[in-house]
């Protein structure tokens, strides 16, 4: 594999990974949320992998393997006991309807290319024209988090959005420090672990993960 | 030994005329097997046109000349854009004369008349239909152009022969932005082309037919006019896709033996295509008409990631 065909892999791998977000940023159901999620962890490792094998950075590899491990397999298998011990089949509605989401999705990522676009300019790593759909992808996991009243979702916003600031990192710097990216998976994790037993401690208070509910403070009115 | 253009263009028509129904055929049957049915001949759809072409025309007493004139002008349209998209031959005399965005115009003036022929009657279903149509192609048309306007930008020309030529000589294929086109692509053909999950073919049921409402109350020749024009649409959406996105086989010289191939090979992808259609539409149910926005926004959505990975990625 020289350098040219990785390059144009890792260009491929960035699309799909956008549209991975905007998949999340479509969908209604929760269990085919988890597994959009799940995919988009595993075009994240495949990326690093490649983005490791063109810089010749062999932490890189560490990191992706990180990543299959975390956000492929453990963080998806989290989400989905929560759900099914939850008995969450549907999600609620969301704030604004799904074409005019995706139409605000289009115009972050405008934004998103017109705000790397100096970046670009300075650069000279062979990712650099990825950084763009990075920043884009943890737009659109904020957009998820606003637009979603469910307060799996958000979550599930939330962690696409950290996705797309480790696909920053890999493309802009080819990576964080080791250090940092550990810490960073176990920040995670462990912020996954604390969800689950918040959202259970919601569940049984109000008897419903509709962040709407909470809202209300006192117990009585 | 060389072809004349002009036969060539010919030859292109007449495969497009006498090959539609054909197509058709193969596609009825192959749906027919996936449902574990058996399946009428493949030639059923040459003869339901035979009959109809036999058949008395039936005219509502106020009937205008739009009503009358309509199906000629679908026919004809269809097939001027059949004579514009590169089948065989790269360098088509047809060609220079219409580009994509042409060719997605001459669609909308078919569809445009036929809208307007379904609400001449004054019948309920024909007016329904025409604005159900006219909600369809509200939809699909903004996605077809920013799917074409895409492939047009990475092969720096919206000349159909052009693109095809790019492409063949294996500049850009593997491209981002040319799979999230294709996937668009894809999406329209089965709105434009009134099929599941868009729109059913073979239903006239009220609730749920959009193209046969508008074309209900016509009879006879006009009728298969009309059915044999949906028909050779379908046969140049599938050209068109393969031309734009998997030129091989066309060919680049007017040899008759490299004619003959592009012919094959026309054919074989056009088989293919039609099985990757029935499977489309067997494994997926007609959607509701309030859910097409979604659909469709979708294939914009598509058509638009397109384009921007292309300024982005490329």
């Amino acid at each position: 594999m020289d350098l040219q065909t990785a390059a144009q892999i890792n260009s491929f791998l960035a699309a799909f990974v956008l549209l991975t977000a905007f998949g999340m940023l479509a969908q209604k159901r929760i269990s085919s949320l988890i597994h959009l999620f799940a995919w988009q962890g595993f075009l994240l490792s495949v990326n690093t992998a490649i983005v490791g094998y063109l810089a010749n950075k062999h932490h890189l590899y560490i990191s992706s393997v990180l990543t299959l491990s975390l956000k492929v397999v453990l963080l998806p298998y989290i989400l989905h006991v929560l759900v099914v011990r939850l008995k969450i089949r549907r999600e609620v509605e969301t704030l604004v309807n799904i074409p005019m989401t995706m139409l605000i999705g289009l115009a972050l990522v405008i934004f998103s290319y017109h705000l790397t676009a100096p970046v670009r300019e300075l650069s000279t790593l062979i990712t650099r024209s990825t950084l763009a759909i990075a920043l884009a992808t943890v737009m659109i996991g904020l957009l998820m988090m606003i637009t979603r009243k469910h307060a799996v979702t958000q979550i599930i916003g939330f962690l696409a959005l950290e996705n797309g600031l480790f696909f920053a990192a890999t493309s802009a710097t080819y990576g964080m420090p080791l250090v940092v990216e550990l810490g960073v998976a176990l920040d995670v994790l462990i912020a996954a672990f604390i969800f689950g037993i918040f959202f259970f401690h919601i569940h049984t208070t109000f008897d419903s993960l509709n962040v709407e509910q909470m809202a209300r403070l006192k117990e009585e009115d | 030994m060389s072809m004349s253009p002009l036969v060539i263009e010919a030859l292109q028509v007449a495969l497009l005329i006498g090959g539609a129904p054909l197509f058709i055929g193969w596609v009825r049957m192959l749906k027919c097997w996936t449902q574990n049915r058996s399946s009428a001949s493949i030639f059923q759809p040459y003869r339901d046109l035979a009959k109809l072409l036999s058949k008395d025309v039936v005219l509502a007493g106020n009937a205008s000349w739009i009503f009358r004139f309509t199906p000629y002008l679908v026919f004809g349209t269809v097939i001027l854009a059949g004579a514009v998209v590169p089948m065989l031959y790269l360098k088509l005399p047809l060609a220079p004369s219409a580009d994509v965005i042409v060719l997605v115009g001459l669609f909308s003036i078919a569809r445009f008349f036929t809208a307007l022929a379904g609400m001449d009657i004054g019948t309920a279903f024909g007016g329904m239909g025409s604005s159900r149509e006219m909600l369809v192609a509200s939809l699909a048309e903004p996605a077809m152009l920013m799917a074409i306007f895409t492939v047009s930008l990475a092969n720096r020309s919206t000349s159909l022969s052009h693109i095809a030529g790019v492409i063949y000589s294996g500049q850009s294929l593997f491209k981002p932005s040319l799979s999230f086109a294709f996937i668009a692509y894809i999406l329209i053909t089965l709105a434009e082309t009134g099929r599941i999950p868009v729109d059913n073919p073979s239903t006239h049921l009220e609730l749920t037919m959009l193209h046969e409402a508008m074309i209900l109350e016509y009879s006879g020749r006009h009728l298969a006019l009309i059915e044999w024009a949906g028909m050779m649409k379908l046969f140049i959406f599938m050209a068109l896709g393969s031309a734009l996105f998997f030129p091989m086989g066309i060919a680049s010289v007017d040899d008759p033996l490299m004619i003959v191939i592009a012919g094959a090979v026309l054919l074989l992808k056009l088989a293919a295509s039609a099985v990757v259609l029935v499977l489309i539409e067997t494994g997926l149910a007609k959607m509701r008409l309030f859910r097409l926005t979604e659909f469709l926004g979708s294939a914009f959505l598509m058509a638009t990631l397109g384009m921007l990975s292309f300024f982005i990625l490329e």
